[in-house]
């Protein structure tokens, strides 16, 4: 028996006539994802590092960039990103990507903080090293502070992504057909609210975990590169997400 | 000497402290501290803690500001420099360049976790002094030969003992070639089995009299193998200042006499 792709609408009952529309969706949820993650990324590598820096002003503007995108409401950032910002620019953006734009500058700006805390929590004593070895400011922070903050970046950085991953569900209120938008317009012409809702939430949550496994190993290539053991500790997982014991899917050295 | 000059660095010294000050908010440091160390002079600063010993090479290797006074490190100013008939304080380039003569080794190695024992050596003469890659690896493998560590050249250093990463960290600060070599407690974190290893390289390395030595030490008897000066500091101040046997055998003062009591009771 051939394997049933659960998005061709072969399944029987609610699952046949929501897959298709909630698949649709999920795929666009994915891309503001990621679009917004690279967005966010971006900016709270600049913010972050800004904030380390010795002029006050460089400090200022990422200080306010950060305070600004941190302290409003992400849905109405999002409402004036996409209703006031034509008013004033004359230039309307496509709804997907203002949704990927506020999401990557909110993000952008928690992250900006988890940055500028790795940075800070490096060792004083390597950055002393580093004059020492009359390393030039900028060779510093390239070479000796960033490569040991970047290991205490990933897991707050994790966190980060999957809040980002459940805030792309606010976009479905600027009409991106997002997978929130999609169930709300199946749940509408075919009811079953309990069923169509219930699918979506098992969807982030697998998105999720998929964001949680990817950054696993982002976490534990950073650990090795600093020469520290991978970490023992593993994040509580679902019983089928859990590799089997024989399987290589921990690689965890103990 | 060009006369022009006279009134500026003394090129016959290699260090010059010239009335230095080192204030932390109300806490003075040092206090118009005066003193110099000849090319090749090999100097142990011992003194109770709290004197301003540790304050002398972190000024020298410039890890901290001086308050007010001035350093002349090779006949250059440290962290100053002339404008007109002003000394000002000077711009980063000026610092590189001076820093170039200088090599600190610090009490916990402060190795680069993220580098494995070879690049911890080599990354430096790499990128700050533009040195060619296999050129500098070359060199790096002959020091980690002469630290006794030829075989760990691709370890991480926290793979290493304590006294192993402490003879890399010599390996390291000697890749810069510096004219000075700044020694600030090198064995006190140090396991007591481990610490003879690396106070014998250090005696080996003082011993070629090639370079300019200030040490930092509570270790008596390593001080006197490795000077030939040693200055006794008290808050802020030389107490005195002599020959290593003469210090350590008849000292003439008081404070002295009560610190090296002190120290061996302990």
């Amino acid at each position: 028996m051939a394997t049933i792709n659960p998005c061709s609408g072969d399944l029987p009952g609610t699952f046949g006539d929501a897959m298709p529309f909630i698949c649709d969706g999920a795929v666009v949820t994915a891309q503001v994802t990621l679009g917004g993650a690279a967005l966010a990324i971006v900016l709270a590598a600049v913010a972050g590092l800004a904030s380390t820096s010795h002029a006050w002003l460089v400090r200022a503007v990422a200080r306010v960039y950060m305070e600004f995108f941190r302290g409003a409401s992400v849905l109405v950032q999002l409402f004036w990103i996409f209703y006031a910002m034509p008013a004033i620019t004359g230039y309307r953006l496509s709804p997907i990507f203002a949704g990927v734009l506020t999401l990557g500058l909110n993000l952008g700006a928690y992250g900006s903080e988890v940055v500028r805390g790795a940075i800070q929590a490096v060792p004083v004593p390597q950055r002393e090293a580093g004059i020492a070895l009359n390393f030039s400011t900028y060779q510093r922070m390239r070479r000796i502070i960033l490569p040991q903050a970047f290991v205490a970046m990933v897991p707050p950085g994790t966190s980060l992504l999957i809040e980002l991953l459940k805030a792309t569900s606010l976009v479905s209120a600027i009409s991106v057909a997002d997978m929130t938008y999609q169930a709300n317009v199946t749940v509408s012409s075919i009811g079953n609210q309990f069923t169509i809702f219930g699918i979506v939430m098992v969807i982030y949550f697998l998105m999720a975990q998929v964001i949680t496994m990817v950054m696993r190993v982002v976490e534990r290539r950073a650990a090795t590169m600093v020469g520290r053991e991978t970490p023992k500790r593993r994040p509580p997982q679902m019983a089928w997400t859990d590799p089997a014991p024989t399987s290589a899917g921990g690689g965890g050295k103990s | 000497m060009n006369p022009a000059e006279s009134a500026g660095p003394d090129t016959q010294w290699m260090i010059r402290f010239d009335k230095v000050v080192k204030r932390y908010g109300d806490l003075t440091v040092l206090d118009e501290l005066d003193f110099h160390v000849r090319p090749r002079e090999r100097v142990t600063l011992i003194g109770p803690s709290g004197s301003g010993k540790t304050t002398i090479l972190r000024l020298l290797m410039t890890l901290e500001r001086i308050t007010s006074g001035t350093i002349e490190v090779g006949g250059e100013y440290l962290s100053h420099t002339r404008r007109g008939d002003k000394l000002v304080p000077a711009d980063e380039k000026h610092l590189r360049r001076v820093r170039k003569r200088i090599g600190m080794v610090f009490q916990q190695f402060n190795l680069f976790p993220n580098m494995n024992v070879l690049r911890n050596i080599t990354e430096a003469p790499v990128r700050a002094l533009g040195r060619p890659r296999a050129e500098a690896e070359a060199k790096a493998r002959e020091l980690l030969d002469m630290v006794g560590l030829g075989e760990k050249a691709l370890e991480h250093p926290t793979r290493l003992s304590g006294g192993q990463q402490q003879r890399v960290a010599i390996a390291r600060a000697l890749a810069m070639e510096p004219e000075i070599l700044l020694l600030d407690e090198v064995t006190s974190a140090l396991d007591p089995e481990l610490v003879a290893g690396v106070q014998d390289l250090l005696r080996d390395i003082a011993s070629r009299g090639e370079l300019t030595i200030l040490c930092v030490t509570h270790e008596m008897q390593f001080a006197q193998d490795i000077s030939d000066r040693v200055l006794m500091f008290d808050k802020g101040q030389i107490v005195e200042d002599g020959p290593p046997e003469k210090i350590f055998t008849e000292p003439e003062e008081q404070r002295t006499r009560d610190f090296l009591q002190a120290i061996l009771k302990a």
